[in-house]
């Protein structure tokens, strides 16, 4: 960089050294791949960057290496055959994922879910959201170069697979969510799971803390690192954890609430600086303020049904099914044909571990969505990269990857 | 807030909205394509609306006669916490919407996706270039005339000879 030359030669010449300046008639700049089976890419992204020397002047990420194509499938089947899909895009939180869906399509289908299923949704997005957020702290301070936290971190994540397990009947990809619901009812032996599970984590995350907030080498490789301004985060469309980390307090469970986060306490955690630290700060805090929510849902949690009982959205009861013959008509065109939603144009966005999942659909009035358009956060989120990433050194690239949190399952469709 | 913004771009911009609808709560506005730009603008710098948020720019297929293509906006107001879309059509031969990436730097990607997805150019885009399909790929794969299981020949795999397909 020519700028950069002329200050060295500027700053020697101040201190009376005289130097013979040689520029490197070749030119300094290359080119350099990154990707996308890089395992600091977090996934499939590739990066190809400018160098000059060992600094970053310019980025270009691309996309597409794990495209399946999701849109085209969800028109190809019935709103409910599409669930499985949902899973498999930010497979770190998929239960997010499933609600944020169902969500969209009972908008759709102007079914709402009986208050037990949403506070049951609740309580298990936090503990996505919470899983979801523990893998990133983890990776990211490997990337940082502290293994322990790693360890500890999967360590916990293992218990809320375990307690999804128990509630799901599975750890990963869960399929959780129904249309107007849930799939079934939560036990008493998983509330005591969780009970235990969020008594003890608070004690666990400080664990974590010790390792990281005070340690010397994690502080100096993140504080202002990758900065973004308020300014350019919000232009370039920046969401969740990130946009909070640079001073906006945009979060749909409180901009938009729904399921029942307007009855829930929590905060915000909003920090101002806007680089790697601050976006660890703002995750971290989350986890905290999820582990109240839950806690709330916990005491709050109502009696009832968890599925709501609407014969031409929802599928009934199974014993139902077998008994009565109305039952058993809705049950074959729900499963055939897939509902009669009206003909209109919905969008639908929950705040999920990664920003704004939102999903909108365009329905014709048959029971297959003629469109259905998934606006994920990762792919907005990437999209920023060049920006933080611009004027850095090489070795910063891995430790900003890594703090934006990309998920390319969800980036790429 | 709904009012208020029917109001102030039927003010400004009476003549280019097609129509404006509400479902479940939802406000679309259709506006001619030609005025999109300043229409965007309008709504972002405008102190008191501010939609300084863009969130999703995305393509529809409708697969009929008139207005086949519709591409959708969808904008988020920081200040008043509102959203609202916008939805221009487009029509074949003429493919071409211009972009709005001088007014959010956030729709450059949503574009090219939109582009590589339906086929849609964007005028005035910086870097318009397929973002999920490989570069020589010549189809638009969420048109609706293109099938689900994809159209054999079309992506060469290693050790195959691309073929071409005559198109009927």
């Amino acid at each position: 960089m020519e700028e950069r030359m002329d200050k060295i030669v500027e700053s020697l010449s101040r201190r009376n050294i005289e130097a013979e300046v040689r520029r490197d008639p070749l030119g300094t700049e290359m080119i350099l791949n990154v990707g996308p089976q890089h395992p600091a890419t977090h996934g499939v992204l590739r990066l190809v960057l400018k160098l000059d020397g060992e600094y970053i002047v310019d980025a270009v990420p691309e996309l597409g290496y794990l495209h399946r194509g999701k849109e085209k499938i969800a028109e190809n089947m019935t709103f409910l055959e599409f669930l499985p899909h949902t899973d498999r895009m930010d497979y770190l939180a998929p239960l997010s994922n499933n609600t944020a869906y169902m969500l969209a399509v009972e908008k759709l289908f102007g079914v709402e879910a009986p208050k037990r299923a949403q506070y049951i949704r609740v309580i298990l997005n936090e503990l996505s959201r919470i899983a979801s957020h523990l893998v990133w702290l983890g990776t990211f301070a490997m990337d940082v170069g502290a293994l322990t936290v790693f360890m500890w971190c999967f360590r916990e994540r293992e218990k809320i697979l375990s307690i999804l397990d128990l509630v799901t009947g599975v750890r990963f990809t869960t399929s959780y969510a129904r249309i107007g619901g849930v799939a079934q009812d939560i036990t008493d032996e998983a509330i005591h799971a969780i009970k235990e599970f969020i008594d003890n984590f608070p004690k666990e995350l400080e664990q974590c803390e010790k390792l990281l907030n005070k340690n010397r080498i994690f502080i100096e490789r993140t504080d202002g690192i990758g900065v973004i301004t308020k300014e350019q985060a919000i232009d370039i469309g920046l969401s969740g954890p990130n946009l909070r980390a640079v001073g906006v307090p945009r979060d749909l469970r409180k901009d938009e609430p729904y399921l029942v986060y307007g009855e829930l306490d929590f905060d915000i955690p909003v920090y101002e600086e806007g680089d790697c630290l601050a976006r660890y700060y703002v995750r971290l805090d989350e986890m905290k303020e999820s582990v109240k929510i839950v806690r709330q849902c916990i005491e709050k949690l109502p009696p009832g049904p968890v599925k709501a009982d609407e014969p031409k959205a929802t599928h009934p009861k199974k014993e139902k099914i077998y008994t009565k013959m109305e039952e058993l008509i809705h049950d074959f065109i729900l499963t055939n044909f897939g509902g009669t939603p009206p003909v209109g144009e919905v969008y639908h966005a929950v705040e999920n571990p990664k920003g704004e999942l939102g999903f909108y659909i365009v329905s014709d009035g048959t029971g297959y969505p003629w469109r259905l358009k998934v606006r994920s956060p990762s792919f907005t989120n990437i999209q920023a990269l060049p920006l933080m990433l611009k004027g850095h050194m090489i070795a910063d690239l891995v430790v900003i990857i890594g703090s934006i949190d990309p998920v390319m399952g969800e980036a790429d469709k | 807030m709904k009012d208020k913004v029917i109001e102030k771009l039927n003010s400004s911009f009476k003549d280019d909205i097609v129509e404006i609808s509400e479902f479940r709560g939802e406000l679309t506005i259709v506006v001619k394509k030609e005025k999109i730009v300043d229409i965007c603008k309008f709504l972002k710098e405008d102190p008191e609306l501010s939609f300084d948020y863009l969130v999703d720019i995305c393509g529809v297929d409708y697969y009929r006669e008139k207005d086949r293509f519709a591409v959708v906006y969808n904008l988020w107001s920081l200040k008043n916490k509102f959203r609202l879309r916008l939805k221009v059509y487009v029509d074949e031969p003429d493919l071409v919407v211009p972009s709005v990436t001088s007014v959010w730097s956030a729709a450059n990607w949503h574009e090219r996706e939109t582009f590589d997805m339906f086929g849609i150019k964007f005028s005035g885009h910086p870097d318009l270039r397929r973002i999920y399909m490989p570069e020589d790929f010549e189809y638009y794969p969420l048109r609706k005339d293109f099938p689900l299981q994809g159209i054999p020949g079309s992506i060469p795999l290693p050790g195959q000879e691309k073929v071409k397909i005559q198109r009927s």
